[in-house]
């Protein structure tokens, strides 16, 4: 015996059937039907298993609060593990599996957990497995990991794609039952822009599951109508499949499935969208959740949520069973009654805790076996229901029923509301939450705010609509209310009489298989706080966050401790309310488009050339330009290396941040940024700069160009283009908001290129128009002009060497970049002049002893770096005073040197540490570090820069290069850092 | 009672009525030798400490709400001692072999699982980076390897291999890191303190820290005044509002931090996993669940929770690295308050007034120093000089400039 599919009735489409597979098995449902609702048509009851017991489970609700029916959905790439079967809708083609079972979900060896209950009781892994040590993740740990887990994730990158959006609204209402859609009707025919959010694919709520009538209509009409009237206006969006499901300061986070009713999303359509929402109102009509009852074996098969068994049967016409009983302590058990009497089944018992009969239910209480205070016993059957006993009045009574609904009254739906902090406020009246205050905005309508009775709802959300509404100066005219046939379902709240032969079958959270005994025990063992007694048993953090759970668990704990429910606390839903895809909170942020990848100017043509790439933040910088006659990669920055020493080359040096500053008091400003002084750099010159941060620290060092008395541009190092800017704007706005000074920050405007070597001042000479001379007296190194070049195009040229030889950087409108490359070899080539890329500027840096962004790693200071002799003494700048401090000062510091090792060809690495000799490496034989390395084809060794212990005062000294992590080890001498021409005399010939 | 799997079957027979609560609930008692302040996993573990090592029993832990309320019950329960500087290595794995031991001492399984934290590298100088840190590490005697993208792809397959924006070269492995139940090591410690003496008060707040000619006497509460002339301070996130109630301004500022865990499912991610190009890690928990964070929410609150930028962002890392995590969602997520320090290392340390000592700013990291900062905070108050290996975490380095700065980003709290 079993559920089955009513000949007639229900919001199906009868005349599309879909078929679809569970557990390999074929079955058919309808358009309309969930994957729950047409299993259950088709006579299945197993679902699934429980988290722990592995008891066999069927369906418990209709909704996001299923704790039991869960499953794998799809196969491959697209398997989805812990779907619930309530909230899928079908399609053709579906393929689901039940999960966490073994062998099948009928026979599940993993079921003889249920025998070893009294010992797998709340906590008990805290109390053992602890001897030996080594045990617990050798032996005890892989088992139980192994055993935990629902289902299996597909392991393969996720196929589908998903968008990330925005809206903006004047009223927000979530959920499109009788309440949401008449406060939504109310707002919008006042004139305020509304968004209307519904979970489901069709408007309605409630109303699809009851047999209302509203203005003489069924009530799924009246919502229809409703809806037509409100997408008719052009201030309102309505938005199905869209499950609002956070709250966060300022917006909501909304999901919205657009292609989960298909096998696979269409081409071009991503498969969710996750919507940001920012709402100036909200109104939260998102329902409510019916609470089961505890009572012996609650869990079986067949026994279900009152309010869903309607929802079966008047939604889906669908059955729960063909031998129903009812076991509810609220009107709501009777309302089912009543449906299942129209639906031609008669309830064999309705049993109420209650003391008596609800008054308008006369016409059940003549139709079905009432027994008033009764209870539930306990029920029977192997893989489903197959009989309850039931006690009412000293009496025991046996009935074989295949279906039980049962209802324990309603929670509203106030997650939203709490995700803000609002602590929720116990409701005598309904015995449930109500959400604390109306916080950011956010008003509950309907059961949300724990109101039942239709009229009422229309009343009440009317009034919330009109008064958002009201509160943004839309007045909304006094709304015409439809009529109702009044009722009303508000909760009492079940005794349970504790007893310790029983309490351990009686289920609170089903998924996770906590019983009263676990509650019990948790009492008992002190965990009596509800935040306690959810960890200790791990009540409420299934997947279903304890929605059908938490109270009755905190309704024992009250009775055990003697206080009342909200004396025991209340634990606060946390964001999301259902749960959401980590591919869709990400969006189209994926793969490459994680970070936008910036482009030099000539990035297209370096890799025509070949040219490998690296990462440097965001950007791509070519790293070599290999030729065929390179033997691999070291040779090539070797050649490239050898290029710019003797002849010429060319390197892209354009992602150097640019950073312009103007104005009248441009030289005050940066004479306080940086620890140099800028303003001593005359118009048409280039100097170099250091900046520290407030605490001391070095921040960047490079050059400035001073073109004009208040025109500088500031070249920030490519690590710390982003951080120095930030800095800059924050001095400017913060700091001396007062000085006349603007910055701008132009690094992608300007493609710039470094031509570098003895042979560069004729490849400038070459592009710059006429009649310009760059000669050693007329352009002298650390010359700056605004000029034009290759017959007009407006550029920027600075005589600067980072490379050691005489070189140049030229700079163009980045539109123009590509075509400079190719002009620079072109007149270049018969100079010799080869393309360089990074690893070989590198090199060429380090040659030069340059600190760089392995140097200037934010933890090491300009005397570190040997850079203290250029900050200037005599004025108040940033880093001033905090660089001052002891420790910074220290001789014993870890400071910059060079390192060579005594046989040349013994490699040197960064990150390798460097340790005294003749004694053990250790933590107190460690001296520093290597910082940046390098075969040096000029000197034909591998050289180093590295910060050792009083560096400085040990040149000459032998110490030990020693690499453990890498297997290196070798013995080098502390020299200076520059390695190359260490007067500088190159650049100036 | 002592903890056995003998216990358990003997429980199991007669329907577990002989399990009795695992701390008493206390009331205060007049005066104490020593308060703490904050029931929290470092403020327990002091108690502890203090009763077992340092033979001060009369003792009285102070917890505002619930004890572990705060971040104890909400980090993301990472144990390791991968850090760079020598300032912070000793320490940290002075934790790590408290950690080994932890179960015996406690008899309280807290499910440390040495499962292994993996830190990737996309770059070369990232490489460079980890060398320098794992030579560091074994120069200190603590594990560590570096490994290629073969070795990782080894112990972790499902990694983007193949298509990501900041390819994976390789990373820095510590086998011995991994995990560990983070509510248990707060109930293992209130038990284990119980045991000795300790009185462990929930629901009572300290509202004043009452002091006379510059000496602590007392601690004000929301239960009455309770006396004692050695009181220490293990707040976290409420670090600047309770030192305050001393007048002293603390070089801490608080931002939230979130995390976030999936819906269960069977196993798939073996040890702990960071990006190294964003803000990203991840392990799974025995139960199940994904278990991952990223960055701070960069704006300064005392609000529990965060906002749908960073949420967001969380979510891009986790895609970048682990596209195969698409389809997994996001059961729950929270967020907790973070006392960042100036140079993102904690504060272990004497106050100006006497009896009075600070434990804190400890920062997205202070789960894993658990066991080491209530012992050397225990160190502290019982002998009232810093344990070597807390000696750095001075109050007053910002003055002198012996700052303990892992990261490299300065007095910018909310970068560390
Ligand atoms: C999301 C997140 C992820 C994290 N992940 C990790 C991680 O992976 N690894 C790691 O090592 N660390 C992590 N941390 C950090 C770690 O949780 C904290 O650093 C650590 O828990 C702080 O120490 P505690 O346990 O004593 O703090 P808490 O548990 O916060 O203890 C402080 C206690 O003081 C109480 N209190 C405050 N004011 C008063 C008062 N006036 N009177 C009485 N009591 C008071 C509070 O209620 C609280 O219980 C994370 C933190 C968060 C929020």
């Amino acid at each position: 015996m079993s559920g089955f599919r009513l000949a007639d009735g229900g919001l199906i489409d009868r005349s599309r059937p879909l078929k679809f597979t569970f557990d390999g098995k074929a079955y058919t449902g309808y358009a309309g039907d969930t994957l729950a609702s047409a299993l259950l048509a088709n006579g299945v009851r197993l679902f699934g298993r429980s988290f722990k017991y592995h008891r066999p489970r069927g369906v418990l609700s209709a909704g996001h609060e299923e704790p039991n029916a869960l499953v794998e959905l799809r196969e491959g790439a697209r398997r989805e593990p812990n779907v619930k079967a309530t909230a899928v809708e079908l399609y053709d083609g579906l393929v689901a599996r039940s999960q966490n079972r073994w062998p099948s979900l009928a026979f599940d060896a993993m079921a003889v957990n249920g025998l070893l209950k009294p010992i797998f009781s709340a906590g008990f892994y805290y109390k053992t497995f602890m001897w030996p040590a080594s045990f617990w993740e050798k032996l005890y740990e892989p088992v139980i990991r192994r055993a935990a887990g629902l289902g299996r994730a597909s392991g393969v990158e996720d196929p589908d794609t998903y968008e990330r959006s925005n809206a903006f609204c004047d009223v927000l209402v979530v959920g499109a039952g009788p309440a949401g859609l008449m406060a939504a009707l109310t707002a919008a025919r006042a004139g305020a822009d509304v968004i209307l959010c519904e979970d489901q694919p069709r408007v309605g709520g409630q109303l699809l599951s009851d047999r209302e009538f509203i203005d003489g209509r069924p009530a799924p009409e009246w919502a229809v109508s409703a809806a037509a009237e409100l997408a008719a206006l052009p201030n309102v969006r309505i938005m199905l499949r869209t499950t609002v499901t956070a709250a966060f300061d300022g917006c909501f986070a909304a999901l919205e499935r657009v292609s989960d009713h298909y096998p696979e999303p269409s081409a071009f359509q991503p498969r969710q969208r996750f919507w940001r929402i920012v709402a100036k109102r909200t109104i939260l009509a998102a329902g409510s959740t019916e609470r089961p009852l505890a009572f012996p074996d609650n869990d079986r098969p067949g026994i279900m949520l009152s309010s869903a068994v309607r929802t079966y049967l008047n939604r889906f016409g669908v059955a729960a069973g063909r031998v129903a009983a009812i076991y509810t302590s609220t009107d709501d058990g009777w309302l089912t009654a009543r449906d299942f009497l129209r639906a031609g089944l008669t309830p064999v018992v309705l049993v109420d805790t209650r003391a008596s009969a609800p008054a308008a239910f006369a016409d059940v209480a003549k139709a079905v076996p009432i027994m008033l205070e009764g209870a539930v016993l306990g029920t029977e059957g192997a893989k489903g229901l197959s009989a309850i006993i039931v006690a009412a009045g000293g009496a025991q009574k046996r009935f074989e029923v295949d279906a039980l609904a049962v209802s324990g009254g309603f929670n509203p739906a106030i997650q939203l509301a709490s995700h803000f902090g609002g602590k929720p406020s116990w409701s005598e009246n309904i015995s449930a939450f109500l959400a604390g205050g109306t916080a950011q905005g956010v008003e509950p309508a309907g059961a949300a705010a724990g109101v039942f009775g239709l009229a009422e709802i229309f009343a009440e959300a009317a009034a919330a609509g009109a008064a958002c509404a009201a509160a943004q100066g839309f007045a909304a005219p006094a709304p015409k209310l439809p009529t109702v046939a009044q009722t009303s379902t508000a909760g009492s709240l079940a005794a349970w009489r504790p007893n310790p032969a029983k309490d351990g079958k009686i289920f609170v959270d089903f998924q996770h298989d906590v019983t009263a005994s676990d509650v019990v025990l948790a009492h008992r063992e002190g965990y009596r706080s509800v935040e306690h007694l959810k960890r200790y048993t791990t009540l409420g953090m299934a997947t279903e966050q304890g929605r059908t759970a938490n109270i009755s668990a905190l309704a024992m704990m009250a009775q055990l401790t003697g206080r009342t429910i909200p004396e025991t606390g209340v634990t606060l839903a946390r964001p999301p309310v259902v749960p959401l895809a980590l591919g869709a909170v990400a969006g189209d942020h994926r793969r490459g488009a994680f970070r936008p990848v910036r482009e030099t100017a000539i990035h297209a043509l370096s890799s025509e050339a070949g040219a490998p790439f690296v990462d440097v933040g965001q950007w791509k910088r070519p790293q070599y330009f290999p030729i065929p006659e390179d033997a691999d990669l070291a040779a090539t920055a070797a050649r490239e290396v050898e290029t710019v020493r003797t002849r010429v080359g060319v390197t892209d040096v354009s992602t150097l941040g640019k950073i312009e500053v103007l104005g009248a008091d441009a030289g005050v400003f940066l004479d306080r940024v940086c620890a140099t002084r800028a303003s001593a750099i005359r118009p048409g010159r280039c100097g170099y700069f250091v900046m520290l941060r407030e605490d001391g620290f070095m921040m960047d060092d490079g050059m400035i160009a001073r073109f004009a008395p208040d025109h500088f541009l500031v070249y920030a190092s490519t690590a710390h283009a982003a951080s120095v800017y930030r800095h800059m704007l924050f001095c400017r706005q913060a700091l001396w908001p007062e000085l006349d000074v603007n910055l701008a920050a132009v690094t992608d405007g300007w493609a710039q290129f470094a031509i570098a070597g003895p042979r560069s001042p004729a490849v400038v000479q070459a592009l710059v128009d006429a009649p310009r001379a760059i000669t050693r007296t007329v352009f002298p190194p650390m010359s700056a002009a605004e000029l034009t070049i290759c017959d007009g195009v407006p550029a920027r040229l600075c005589a600067l060497s980072f490379s050691g030889e005489r070189a140049f950087e030229v700079a163009v409108p980045a539109g123009y970049g590509a075509a400079l490359f190719r002009r620079i070899l072109d007149v270049g080539a018969a100079y010799g002049i080869a393309p360089y890329g990074s690893e070989a500027m590198g090199v060429m840096r380090i040659e030069k002893g340059h600190p760089a962004g392995s140097e200037i790693n934010g933890q090491t200071t300009a005397y570190d770096l040997g850079l203290a002799r250029a900050l200037s003494k005599d004025k108040d700048h940033i880093g001033r005073v905090l660089s001052a401090r002891p420790a910074l000062n220290d001789r014993k510091r870890a400071r910059l040197v060079g390192l060579t090792p005594l046989d040349p060809n013994d490699r040197l690495r960064a990150g390798a540490h460097v340790v005294e000799t003749g004694v053990a490496p250790s933590a107190a034989s460690d001296l520093g570090w290597l910082s940046s390395a390098a075969w040096s084809p000029t000197l034909r060794s591998f050289i180093a820069l590295g910060f050792v212990s009083g560096g400085p005062d040990r040149l000459g000294d032998e110490v030990r290069i020693f690499d453990p992590v890498r297997g290196g080890d070798c013995a080098a001498r502390i020299v200076a850092p520059c390695f190359y021409d260490p007067n500088g005399e190159r650049p100036r010939v | 009672m002592t903890f056995s799997g003998f216990q358990l079957l003997r429980n199991a027979l007669n329907g577990g009525t002989g399990w009795t609560p695992h701390w008493r609930k206390a009331e205060p008692k007049p005066a104490y030798d020593v308060v703490i302040v904050g029931g929290g996993g470092h403020g327990l573990a002091t108690a502890h400490y203090l009763a077992k090592d340092f033979g001060v029993n009369n003792v009285a832990v102070i917890e505002k709400g619930w004890i572990g309320s705060g971040n104890a019950g909400r980090n993301t329960t990472i144990i390791r001692s991968n850090y760079l500087l020598p300032g912070n290595i000793p320490f940290y794995e002075l934790g790590m072999k408290l950690w080994e031991g932890l179960e015996q001492d406690l008899n309280y399984n807290a499910m440390v699982s040495q499962r292994g934290v993996l830190n990737l590298c996309h770059s070369d100088a990232q490489r460079d980076a980890f060398a320098r840190r794992g030579n560091a590490m074994r120069l200190h005697g603590v594990d560590a390897e570096l490994i290629d993208r073969e070795a990782v792809r080894g112990m972790a397959p499902y990694l983007d291999f193949d298509n990501a924006r900041f390819p994976i070269i390789g990373g820095l492995v510590q086998r011995r890191g991994g995990t560990a139940r983070h509510d248990a090591v707060v109930w293992g410690y209130a038990r284990a303190a119980d045991k000795r003496g300790v009185d462990i008060i929930e629901n009572c707040e300290a509202t004043g820290l009452r002091s006379e000619g510059g000496k602590i006497v007392g601690v004000e509460t929301t239960k009455g005044f309770v006396g004692a002339n050695r009181v220490g301070l293990s707040v976290a996130g409420n670090s600047s509002r309770v030192a305050a109630l001393a007048d002293m301004r603390l070089p801490i500022e608080t931002y939230a931090l979130q995390a976030f865990v999936t819906e269960s499912i069977k196993p798939l991610i073996d040890c702990v996993v960071t990006f190294g190009a964003g803000h990203f890690y991840i392990s799974q928990s025995d139960k199940g669940s994904l278990v991952f964070g990223g960055d701070l929410d960069p704006f300064p609150s005392y609000a529990q929770r965060g906002s749908l930028h960073v949420f967001s962002d969380v979510a891009e890392n986790a895609m970048a690295v682990m596209p195969m995590l698409g389809r997994l969602r996001i059961l729950r997520s929270w967020g907790g308050v973070m006392d960042m320090s100036m140079d993102g290392s904690p504060i272990i340390d004497a106050t100006p007034i006497e009896g009075l000592f600070f434990n804190g700013g400890w920062c997205y990291g202070g789960f894993k120093a658990t066991p080491a900062a209530g012992f050397c905070f225990a160190h502290l108050i019982a002998k009232g000089e810093p344990h070597q290996a807390a000696a750095p975490f001075r109050l007053d380095r910002f003055a002198t400039g012996r700052v303990i700065d892992e990261k490299g980003v300065g007095a910018t709290p909310n970068l560390h």
